[in-house]
């Protein structure tokens, strides 16, 4: 079977896409020569016209892709940076994502925006490690965060067929991910739906993007003592708010694990949406990164801004012996 | 190409439309204020005619002239305005929004130089498409300030895209006078991209349609985008809020003087006087029939608040329950 890495499955919807669709293109920076290795080989297969080299520019090709996807396009956006969202956030938020309904469902816009590598990336600091999908979900912008390749493939395929603007991140830490398919079985993956992971009956551990593979070692290791269910919600806007309340049926605890700030993050809304509608048998637990994150430059000080193993067996023990 | 009756009737339309607005924002049927276009009809008169039915525009916060000169149901434009469900846009978008997919109208935008890089886009793709249709975006000189507006400029001529530049220089951007907010020149912006750009008189339809006219026939010829800055002035106020914060910025000498030439008096000279008449007075009927029309429209349903929000039918959950 073939071993598929994380960014060879978005390549690869890509190519797929764009092959049975002409109306798909992409659009962003040094993508003829696919710096970020998402669009390897695709200028050579489909030319210039529909892998389009764009200077840096982004909030102006962001709104081009707006109103070239009201024309008839069905663009890809693919941004270097995950903190170049915070320059189109205009384009997206306040243009891109309002003219389904401002005009009364007269026009749709569906743009895919793709972060090749989201969240700390070691060593880049500042500006180059945020990972912002708690925004887009909080606007309402259709927002996934794929944990494997086999996901990355579906929905990434899934978001360039949506009719609405949807961003994909794909986590830094999720990219260097492998696994072995059968390409003949791969397919598209609804937004909405969750993926579980691991099955278990003591607490529900919901986690984020590549944080997933983090929850499935922590439950791994607590294996002897404590029954842990890893749930990925995979989409964070739609989310799947019933596969989460099935989880809490089964287990009654909750630990969410995520990668993004921590007030008025995306683990903030899980823990709210539980305790409001779910059964819950013990108070939840969030870890997350500290309010109002930058990320430091020193690997020592990077690491400890980002959610840990560690902080996370903690939560799950003090949620279970409540 | 329109012809300087067809002209007439489209800057008459425009200016009683505004003046009927106006006079329902007061009374309360349209909520929230409009922007009005009164004075500077020529433009969207001059370029609306250089365009076919398909050719695609975007617009800004001032932007009933537009839709319009582009051919909107004044009817339920005027609908959209009092946010009724009849109306262009279901009610969901008003005044700053007032969209008409049908006849290429993709909505007027409420953010200053945005929609220039959306008009850009749709022309690009429709030059990819195969298809001639050109995109237009108006805009005001406040506009020319704003990064997106500029990056547009240079996208556009770049791919040599079919589209048309239209600032609108009305001398000021809400109180702000143009030469303190732009520094160089208005044609120097779209000119150091490679892009041809002209002054003309703003105040003329048919100085308006033959530059627009000239700057399709380029676009659809494939040899890329033009910018028009045309000189105008705006009659009445900045938004109708002006009546009640009453800001100081004009003196009343500088308005008589601005308003000396007014495009529909221009333009009714050219028609003969009983044709003039009898455009007039079914436009008086139009209107008429939309203030009626109107009236007589439902609200929407507060139930549908969010309809329309996501294009494949998605619904968020409940906020207030
Ligand atoms: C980006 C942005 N900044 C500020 C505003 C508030 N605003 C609305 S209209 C306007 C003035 C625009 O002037 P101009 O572009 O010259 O157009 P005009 O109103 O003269 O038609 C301003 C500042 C806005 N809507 N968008």
């Amino acid at each position: 079977m073939p071993n598929m890495s994380f960014l060879r499955g978005l390549n690869r919807a890509l190519g797929d896409e764009m092959e049975r669709d002409p109306a798909v293109c992409v659009f962003g920076e040094d993508i003829g020569v696919a710096v970020s290795n998402v669009t390897i080989g695709l200028l050579k297969r489909f030319g210039p016209e529909r892998v389009v080299d764009m200077p840096i520019s982004e909030q102006g090709f962001t709104s081009v892709a707006t109103g070239a996807a009201m024309a008839g396009a069905r663009p890809v956006i693919e941004f270097q940076i995950p903190s170049l969202l915070y320059l189109v956030f205009e384009q997206i938020a306040n243009q891109a994502h309002k003219f389904s309904l401002m005009t009364g469902g007269q026009l749709k816009v569906p743009v895919t925006y793709l972060l090749p590598s989201s969240g700390s990336r070691t060593g880049w600091a500042g500006q180059h490690s945020d990972h912002p999908y708690s925004l887009f979900a909080h606007v309402g912008i259709k927002t996934v965060v794929p944990a494997t390749p086999t996901d990355a493939y579906g929905l990434m395929i899934t978001a360039i067929r949506d009719d609405d603007p949807v961003i994909v991140f794909a986590p830094a830490g999720a990219v260097a991910q492998r696994e072995d398919v059968d390409y003949d079985t791969l397919g598209p993956v609804p937004l909405g739906v969750g993926r579980l992971h691991r099955q278990g009956t003591d607490v529900t551990v919901v986690a984020v993007g590549h944080l997933v593979h983090d929850a499935i070692a922590v439950a791994d290791e607590l294996a002897d003592t404590i029954s842990v269910e890893v749930f990925d919600p995979r989409s964070l806007y739609p989310f799947d708010w019933d596969g989460l309340a099935a989880s809490l049926e089964r287990t009654g605890r909750l630990v969410v694990i995520d990668d993004s700030n921590r007030t008025c993050g995306i683990g903030g809304e899980i823990l709210a949406t539980a305790a409001e509608e779910m059964r819950l048998t013990a108070p939840p637990k969030r870890v997350t990164r500290p309010d109002g994150a930058v990320l430091p430059f020193a690997r020592s000080l990077d690491l400890a801004v980002q959610p840990s193993r560690a902080q996370l067996r903690t939560a799950i023990e003090a949620v279970v012996k409540n | 190409m329109a012809d300087s009756t067809e002209l007439y009737r489209c800057v008459r339309l425009i200016r009683r439309f505004e003046e009927r607005a106006i006079a329902m924002v007061r009374s309360g049927v349209i909520p929230g204020g409009i922007h009005p276009y009164i004075g500077q009809e020529a433009i969207a008169a001059g370029v609306c005619g250089a365009l076919r039915s398909d050719d695609i525009i975007t617009s800004t916060h001032r932007g009933h002239g537009h839709v319009l000169a582009k051919g909107a149901d004044p009817i339920r434009m005027l609908a959209e305005l009092a946010g009724r469900e009849t109306g262009l846009n279901r009610g969901r978008g008003g005044s700053m929004h007032a969209a008409d997919v049908g006849v290429g109208i993709y909505g007027a935008n409420a953010i200053v130089g945005a929609a220039a890089a959306i008009a850009t886009g749709a022309a690009w793709w429709q030059r990819r498409a195969g298809n001639d249709r050109v995109a237009v975006t108006f805009f005001g000189d406040g506009a020319v300030n704003q990064g997106v507006l500029l990056e547009a400029l240079n996208l556009a001529s770049l791919w040599h895209a079919p589209v048309l530049f239209i600032c609108e220089n009305n001398g000021f951007a809400t109180t702000m006078r143009v030469n303190e907010s732009t520094a160089g020149s208005i044609t120097g912006r779209a000119e150091a991209f490679g892009i041809p750009a002209e002054t003309v008189d703003g105040m003329d339809p048919e100085v308006v349609l033959a530059a627009a006219s000239a700057a399709v026939d380029r676009a659809r010829a494939g040899d890329g985008p033009t910018f028009l800055e045309c000189l105008t002035y705006r009659f009445d106020a900045h938004h109708t809020w002006e009546h009640v914060a009453r800001p100081r910025y004009r003196t009343a000498d500088e308005v008589a003087a601005g308003t000396v030439r007014d495009p529909v008096e221009i333009q009714g000279e050219r028609v003969p006087e009983p044709v003039r008449a009898e455009i007039d007075a079914e436009i008086e009927a139009l209107l008429d029939e939309a203030e009626r029309f109107t009236a007589d429209s439902p609200e929407p349903d507060p139930a549908g608040a969010l309809d329309y929000l996501y294009a494949d039918g998605l619904r968020g959950r409940a906020g207030v329950s």
